[in-house]
């Protein structure tokens, strides 16, 4: 009888092993962060000089800068050298044999989550059982993008098989010396997604990482480049909604998109690291640079984020409106518990004529939770009639949350408009007895409520993945009145 | 053996809202099939009465004991009181932003339906129980496809309520000043959906201020409230006397 350990080796001999399966590493680099780590680092992955280049100038940038500490946002100082910066991933001998091995409290998420026993086994690091379903599934998955000529892999291997795209759009939209942040990841990002879609091709599927699952164990240090040529449209999904729990306490990954004329963009992220415990002890904090150039005209970004994890949030997805009527578009829903806290927004710069944006932004602070919303709209000098409407509400479950709101708005065109909207509401006991009346018990009440608070922003994600995300806000408020 | 078919008996029922008395000992007793309008001025404990059945949290039951169908009523809570049967049509039904209508009624439905160990309804299934249910009513699906009650007329709020109540067929209909804010073409109605739902199984208390409810919906037994308990009881007639004379006329009995 064959086994799934034997279908896996056929995989790998027949050349899927690159795409699909991560290479099985067993080692750890020492903490701490020099160039000769660096260089190892570029080595492990086989780069090409080029990479290697641009990793110690950022580096080298790196040194000169200071951590920045403008976010509403408190943790203690974070101790660069004591970071290892390449853990290999979970491989089949670190990695749980069943799930029987796996902590029992993920497992139950995942069960309330819905999410089938061999996705529960991929997303939990099972080795081969998982493996052994999903080849099959990214296989085709694999073959119909070719078909379409879309071009969906590691960011590692589109640096050595596409070294122009990557040399031409890597760090064009955040370059290294765009924040401290941006600067260590450039030097030292792990791995990552690379979309490439072609002149005028409709990508036949929404995007995921679920596919690239493997890849999302690998590190705290991801980089994503998404470059959709003209007239074409491109949807993708990150992240997945179980939590990722990592040892590593860093997170600083970079995401950039490039829509060239006519391109649509639709990144729509789930974000649910671990969050730390209720005391605020251990968690992710999740300082992430992203940021799409809507380069062509008419070309549209949209970013659709649900953060429910991390202990601490600090990213803006942004859009450069540098296109004549081009569209950018923000839609979020953040939410704090515990002792989390979220730092988010998004800035719009508005650079070409007749470029419009939108920011749907919901705000929910639960115990102790804080969560700010920090947004820039700037209409620069050659934005004629541009447009920006601003939305930002924010809901408190409980008495000792909190919620701030930063906007900021800048205007060099008189003919361009900006209009913002904010409001602050509590969960109101008379909205519970009504529902409890109903029938509902309390956390169904608030799960209900909630979701009616943020049903703009679920609206814009694709259908799974908002009814994935309306569950995930539901366990993740589950006591939270009362 | 006594035929008992009590429903809803209350004894001696004190409560209080932030330390304030407001029931003061009232008593009552409802039968299955029967309704009963409570009446009175202004401040006499009728809607904390409404309320307090309901167990709403801000009042609390300082003496005295509610029995609903053999059980103590205070030891349940809000939800347990609504899966077994008590619905309490709301004075001032509450907004509930970006909740669509028809997901909230079939949400609240199937929470019900698995309360009593019944199956859930499918999304087909719910949508001709609801069709069938807004025609015995005459009424159109316009409230189905907004959000809760959000931007509501205030007769399609009260609309909104006996939709509700249609469709979880309670045991107990409660309705908190249903009439108070409707114009004639919306209290009509409503009273004829109250009469639809009349049924031997189904007890009803109208709490009203106005008589003019009763016209349309004919009660077995009128009670007047004053100072947080019942001070008189008596059919129809008594209402149409209090029309006549005000509430003066009790209160100012109760008084003397």
């Amino acid at each position: 009888m064959r086994t799934s350990n034997d279908i896996v080796e056929d995989m790998q001999q027949s050349g899927y092993s690159e795409g699909f399966i991560t290479e099985i590493e067993s080692d750890t680099f020492p903490p701490g962060l020099d160039e000769a780590i660096i260089r190892k680092l570029s080595a492990k992955k086989q780069e090409p000089e080029y990479m290697l280049e641009r990793r110690l100038k950022a580096y080298q940038y790196w040194q000169t800068m200071q951590e920045p500490h403008w976010g509403k946002v408190e943790y203690p100082e974070i101790d660069y050298q004591a970071i290892s910066y390449f853990s290999a991933p979970k491989s089949g001998e670190d990695a749980p044999k069943s799930l029987d091995e796996v902590d029992p409290a993920l497992l139950e998420t995942y069960n309330k989550l819905g999410i089938p026993l061999v996705e529960q086994q991929l997303l939990a690091g099972v080795a081969v059982d998982a493996v052994f379903d999903s080849v099959s599934v990214a296989t085709t998955f694999r073959e119909e993008l070719k078909k379409a000529g879309v071009i969906f892999c590691s960011i590692s291997e589109a640096i050595r098989d596409y070294p122009e795209l990557v040399q031409k759009y890597l760090g064009s939209v955040v370059p290294h010396t765009d924040n401290f942040f941006a600067a260590l990841n450039a030097a030292v990002f792990s791995d990552g997604t690379f979309v490439y879609v072609p002149e005028g091709v409709r990508c036949p599927m929404e995007l995921s990482t679920y596919f690239r699952i493997n890849e999302a164990n690998t590190g705290q240090f991801e980089r994503t480049l998404i470059i959709a040529e003209k007239g074409s449209y491109v949807s993708y999904l990150e992240g997945c909604t179980a939590p990722m729990r990592d040892e590593n306490q860093l997170h600083a990954a970079v995401v950039e998109l490039i829509a060239l004329e006519d391109a649509q963009i639709k990144y729509s992220t789930v974000q649910n690291w671990y969050p730390g415990d209720a005391e605020g002890k251990g968690g992710i904090y999740n300082f992430v640079t992203k940021r799409g150039i809507c380069k062509g005209d008419r070309s549209h970004i949209s970013w659709t984020q649900v953060e429910t994890g991390s202990a601490i949030t600090w990213k803006y997805p942004s859009c450069i409106l540098k296109g004549d009527d081009s569209i950018g578009e923000f839609y979020s829903v953040a939410v704090t518990r515990g002792r989390q806290q979220a730092d988010t927004g998004t800035k719009m710069y508005h650079i070409g004529k007749n470029t419009r944006s939108t920011i749907v932004s919901k705000g929910i602070s639960a115990d102790r939770g804080v969560n700010s919303y920090r947004g820039l709209v700037r209409m620069n000098k050659g934005a004629e009639t541009g447009r920006n409407h601003t939305q930002c509400d924010s809901l408190l479950i409980g008495d000792q949350c909190a919620a701030h709101t930063f906007p900021y708005i800048e205007v060099a065109n008189p003919t361009a408009r900006v209009e913002h909207e904010a409001t602050t509401s509590k969960i109101d006991a008379n909205q519970l007895f009504y529902c409890k009346q109903r029938g509902l018990s309390e956390e169904e009440a608030v799960a209900l409520i909630v979701n009616g608070f943020c049903k703009e922003v679920f609206n814009e994600l694709p259908m799974e993945f908002a009814v994935e995300a309306r569950k995930l806000l539901e366990i993740s408020l589950e006591g939270a009145v009362g | 053996m006594k035929q008992t078919s009590s429903l809803l008996s209350v004894n001696h029922l004190q409560a209080s809202v932030d330390n304030k008395p407001i029931l003061k000992g009232l008593n009552l007793e409802v039968k299955a099939g029967e309704i009963h309008a409570i009446m009175g001025p202004n401040g006499s404990g009728k809607s904390t009465f409404a309320n307090v059945l309901a167990g709403h949290e801000d009042y609390t039951v300082s003496a005295g004991n509610i029995h609903y169908l053999g059980e103590n009523l205070l030891d349940l809570s809000v939800e347990e009181r609504a899966h077994k049967g008590i619905f309490l049509a709301f004075q001032y039904p509450v907004e509930i932003p970006g909740v669509n209508n028809m997901v909230f009624l079939r949400t609240a439905l199937n929470a019900m339906r698995t309360a009593k160990g019944e199956d859930e309804l499918s999304a087909p299934a719910f949508m001709k129980l609801i069709r069938k249910t807004l025609a015995e009513l005459e009424m159109d699906d316009r409230l189905l496809k907004r959000a809760v009650n959000v931007g509501f007329s205030g007769g399609e709020k009260k609309r909104n309520e006996i939709l509700q109540m249609a469709l979880f067929q309670p045991r107990l209909a409660i309705l908190d000043e249903t009439d108070s804010g409707l114009d004639i073409d919306a209290l009509r109605q409503v009273a004829k959906g109250v009469n639809k739902l009349r049924d031997p199984q189904r007890s009803m208390i109208l709490v009203t201020h106005y008589q003019r409810l009763l016209d349309s919906i004919e009660p077995d037994y009128v009670h007047v409230m004053a100072d947080g308990r019942i001070v008189r009881t008596g059919d129809k007639s008594l209402a149409l006397e209090l029309e006549d004379k005000g509430y003066s006329w009790i209160t100012d009995e109760e008084a003397a």
